[in-house]
């Protein structure tokens, strides 16, 4: 499986034209990759862009709706990528998303997640929902890295099943932590100019 | 193809030409204090490495009889193509139309090309994918900007597409007493486009003062320019022997193709400043992208082609 991923990473890059991150662009220990969200490719290209030993402990967090849908999807979420599967649609006490994520940080584990909520039809950047923040304000140590994903929604748009290979870029931004006493507008906001500051003008 | 004499005697060269750029590269290397070489010196010797993979893939390419030639220009068509887009901002309702361009243009045109259909061929792109992009960009309905990204599109299969076909083109030529011999005449062709890059960016960095373009290409200079364009023309007339042309002959279409080459060149940096970009990719280390490799080939292609189709086939 450890070969097979490195392969899937290895075409995923050439696919999408991404280059390695490297190390150094990220903390080491644990953290949580926040990124825009506009196409089903964006987790799978950061995951492809991450060196070898940090993809071995990342962890995409996806909508179970979706990715328990089918036996393929199934499949690549829970075996290839290791995705945390959190409830979207009825969130009760017993389904709390945060639960299996924090589970997942302090099992020495990163995160990727789509503050967003869901895909960017346009390639905009939309408000952030405020999973980010509980996330944050539960576990206030572990840094918040900010991911500008561009391209994706040209590659491989919501609504389509056919992909134009164009190249996409993955930049990193200034990491990030919830100041005590932070407001959860104040942090939201702050989070999402972290990811607009990546854009070029 | 079984490689003649006059092939292996250009391939020598060519290699004869990358041992002495390396011995060059290695002692400018020297000359500096260790671990603190130049950016130039640096870039320089990446160029020089990446010549040396680009020299080995087209030789590859060349021993393999035409179809090795058509993949590898059909490959260089698609990365180049994939660079342009990339480039080009395109909305939403382009999406289906782009994915045609790639799996479809592209695979129908090289096919035309190792099948030596040249009325398609010539015609395919220009006309026939001409009508088809903006029938496909009007059928996804959305009118905003319309004239200009079907252009966009449009010249983009043009100039990666069309025009680079054209390399691979040349072996479809049926020239009279050099039958089995047109790899001879690609080879010729590739060479003096690229000896002309190659040289002008010598001459520039040892003469360059006064720029033609200082906005457009900051590179390119009146000294490079006429050095350049004159040594490759006249290293284009030593290889007389491996053409179907006469040295006088071989001469002028140098000329012509190193001309072309040079303004072929200087449109697609006037692209990249549009773009506000440096280079259009990171794919080959020290170039750039492979649309930066291939600029001077874009336009330098179809004239040689069609003058020596004109002149040259009965």
């Amino acid at each position: 499986m450890a070969t097979m991923r490195t392969a899937a990473a290895a075409i995923i890059r050439v696919a999408c034209g991404v280059r390695p991150l490297p190390e150094a662009a990220l903390p080491s220990g644990p953290c949580i990759l926040f990124a825009n969200h506009s196409s089903h490719l964006d987790f799978a290209v950061i995951w492809a862009a991450l060196s070898p030993a940090r993809r071995a402990q990342v962890r995409p967090v996806a909508g179970r709706d979706y990715w328990e849908k089918t036996r393929l999807r199934r499949w690549l979420a829970e075996s290839v990528f290791r995705a945390v599967l959190i409830e979207r649609q009825k969130v009760t006490v017993t389904t709390n998303p945060l639960e299996p994520m924090l589970a997942a940080l302090d099992a020495g584990q990163s995160l990727i997640v789509f503050p967003e909520g869901t895909r960017s039809r346009d390639g905009t950047l939309h408000g952030f929902k405020s999973g980010l923040y509980h996330l944050a304000r539960a576990r206030p140590t572990v840094p918040l890295v900010p991911i500008l994903l561009e391209n994706l929604n040209r590659i491989l748009p919501k609504g389509d099943i056919l992909a134009v290979p164009l190249i996409a870029s993955v930049a990193v931004g200034q990491t990030l932590t919830l100041v005590p006493g932070e407001a959860k507008l104040a942090f939201l906001d702050r989070a999402r100019a972290s990811i607009v500051a990546l854009q070029p003008s | 193809m079984h490689p003649d004499r006059a092939t292996l005697m250009m391939l020598a060269g060519i290699a004869g030409i990358l041992v002495l750029a390396s011995a060059i590269v290695g002692l400018l290397k020297l000359r500096q204090p260790p671990g603190a070489a130049t950016p130039v010196i640096v870039n320089l010797a990446a160029r020089v490495r990446a010549w040396w993979v680009m020299a080995g893939i087209f030789t590859v390419a060349l021993f393999t009889g035409g179809i090795g030639s058509v993949i590898l220009f059909a490959l260089t068509s698609f990365f180049a193509l994939r660079e342009f887009i990339t480039l080009t901002p395109t909305r939403a309702a382009d999406h289906r139309v782009l994915f045609w361009a790639f799996f479809v243009v592209i695979p129908i045109q090289y096919y035309l090309v190792a099948t030596r259909w040249y009325g398609l061929f010539a015609v395919f792109i220009p006309v026939y994918v001409f009508v088809f992009v903006p029938i496909r960009c009007a059928l996804a309905g959305d009118s905003e900007r319309f004239l200009e990204r079907t252009a966009k599109i449009q010249w983009a299969l043009m100039v990666c597409v069309y025009f680079v076909s054209y390399v691979p083109a040349l072996l479809m030529l049926d020239i009279p007493g050099y039958a089995h011999a047109n790899a001879r005449l690609l080879l010729f062709f590739v060479l003096v486009v690229q000896i002309s890059d190659v040289l002008q960016y010598v001459w520039g960095k040892l003469f360059g003062r006064r720029k033609i373009a200082p906005t457009l290409s900051p590179n390119k200079t009146w000294e490079g320019f006429v050095g350049g364009v004159a040594s490759a023309t006249g290293i284009g007339a030593l290889l007389w022997w491996a053409t179907p042309f006469s040295p006088a002959q071989a001469a002028a279409l140098s000329l012509v193709i190193t001309l072309m080459g040079f303004c072929g060149g200087l449109v697609m940096s006037a692209i990249k400043r549009d773009r506000g970009v440096k280079d259009y990719g990171a794919m080959i280390e020290g170039h750039g992208g492979v649309m930066d490799r291939i600029d001077s080939i874009c336009f330098a292609a179809p004239v040689f082609f069609h003058l020596v189709r004109y002149y040259f086939t009965p």
